[in-house]
């Protein structure tokens, strides 16, 4: 109860702060946190569902930059599946390393994430293995009995040129019980701003405010049957708005390339970070800001 | 796949134990950080870093030293994503120098800029590179017209640095 309270003291002591935040909802690339900014992200996607019903599926993210070299980032993840229930589904803990300190052609950060979730988690914040439309079909109350513990690893490689950012993150996902093979997915995404040079005055639409994307991810099956086949496939455009006064709105349309995919994933955030965030919660600890 | 409650319950309060020590853990070791390095090794092995720049992106011109926008531009850039650690006036702040000191001034645009674009990791400073090139100019140029410390005073109050100083000092206020 401490730490809640001090979480929620520390957001309303912090100051708002400008981001430069990327359209990506699924693809990472190399950019980290801000070392003491802290990131509180809402996340929604709306998933049309054949064979079941529709659902709105959610999570909340809170990005720490514990250095400048190492972001941790802990999710809270839930469902509603219309004509049936709402569902807590689990959580996730992802920290991410950068391990070499200057810019180079292409930027590597190693990524690391346990999750425990249940089996009616339907963000679908990544696909592995052999996941398809099929698995979110079934009622929340007999998919919720079921419990995953998974650790998942993701080389992010990432590379900015000329406006551009070109990002690429292969996966890898070891369901914790030994009787399950490793899972391989991928994640692609290019972004670039509407504008390469800031405007002189502070404004909600100049173009530099704006980035566009789009981002295609997908399975690639398991050890025991490595491919692109048997598997859900998705290409979505995105666009990330960062207004000056620190709230950034993604808009995502995904759409399905194969028949084991949902046809239609429509994402949307909102997310505010929040500068100096270590250093309040520092102070109300006894330390200096 | 079905674990024993007891497996469970131990993963559970493992890992929120462990996130929520690692958050405290982190905020205190950045406050330790800057707390245990006096001043002085601070201002200097943060220059140090000034002369780690490779000699061929030293020479490099600022394509956006004569664009009358750049500074205005840079200032607010530099207020949205510098100020936070450098200080609203860029006289520096607990976790990063001073950006009017000799050191800085006297620093080719290039070197600046192949600062903002690497960042300096180990010490805090996150990469910049996100920001599109033109933009890391823009910061370039208006960390270019910065007045250094003190020098408002003997060049007068209709001077450019101070125009830019009563911007900044404004800025500070608000």
């Amino acid at each position: 109860m401490l730490a809640v309270v001090t979480m929620l003291l520390a957001v309303l002591l912090a100051r708002p702060a400008a981001a430069q935040e990327s359209p990506y909802i699924v693809t990472y690339d190399h950019y980290l946190e801000e070392p003491g900014s802290l990131e509180v992200e809402y996340f929604s996607t709306f998933g049309t569902q054949r064979g079941g019903n529709d659902f709105l599926a959610y999570w909340m993210e809170f990005e720490y930059g514990a250095k400048a070299w190492w972001t941790t980032e802990f999710y809270l993840d839930g469902q509603t599946t219309l004509g049936d229930s709402t569902v807590f589904t689990g959580f996730r803990w992802e920290n991410r390393f950068r391990p070499l300190q200057l810019e180079h052609f292409v930027n590597p950060v190693l990524y690391i994430e346990y999750e425990q979730i249940n089996e009616a988690d339907k963000i679908i914040k990544e696909v592995e293995g052999h996941d398809i439309e099929a698995d979110h079909a079934g009622p929340n109350g007999i998919a919720r009995q079921t419990l995953d513990h998974e650790l998942e690893f993701k080389l992010l490689l990432s590379k900015t040129f000329k406006g551009w950012n070109v990002a690429v993150n292969p996966l890898a996902t070891k369901n914790l019980s030994p009787s399950n093979p490793w899972e391989f997915g991928y994640a692609v995404g290019a972004s670039r701003p509407l504008g390469l040079k800031a405007s002189s005055k502070p404004c909600n639409f100049c173009p530099e405010n704006f980035i566009a994307g789009i981002e295609l991810y997908g399975g690639l099956g398991d050890t025991q049957s490595f491919g692109l086949h048997d598997t859900s496939h998705y290409l979505a455009p995105a666009v990330a708005w960062n207004f000056p006064s620190g709230w950034t709105l993604r808009l995502s349309p995904g759409f399905g390339l194969n028949d084991n995919s949902h046809q239609l994933l429509l994402r949307w955030g909102l997310s505010r970070e929040f500068s100096n965030f270590g250093g309040v919660v520092s102070r109300v600890f006894g330390g200096r800001p | 796949m079905k674990l024993g409650r007891r497996f469970r319950h131990f993963v559970f309060v493992l890992s929120t134990n462990a996130f929520v020590a690692l958050g405290i853990y982190a905020a205190l070791a950045q406050s330790d950080g800057s707390a245990t390095q006096d001043h002085d090794h601070l201002h200097h092995s943060h220059f140090a870093e000034l002369a780690k720049v490779p000699e061929r992106t030293r020479a490099r011109r600022n394509p956006l030293a004569t664009d009358p926008d750049a500074v205005a531009a840079g200032k607010k850039l530099f207020g949205q994503h510098c100020a936070e650690c450098h200080g609203t006036t860029a006289e520096g702040g607990k976790k990063a120098p001073n950006l009017r000191e000799e050191e800085v001034q006297k620093a080719t645009p290039g070197t600046i800029f192949w600062i903002l674009t690497n960042g300096v990791v180990r010490r805090g400073m996150p990469v910049w590179s996100k920001l599109p090139e033109p933009e890391r100019w823009q910061i370039v140029t208006f960390v270019k017209a910065l007045p250094p410390s003190g020098a408002c005073r003997s060049e007068g109050a209709h001077s450019p640095h101070s125009r830019l100083e009563t911007d900044l000092n404004a800025d500070h206020q608000q």
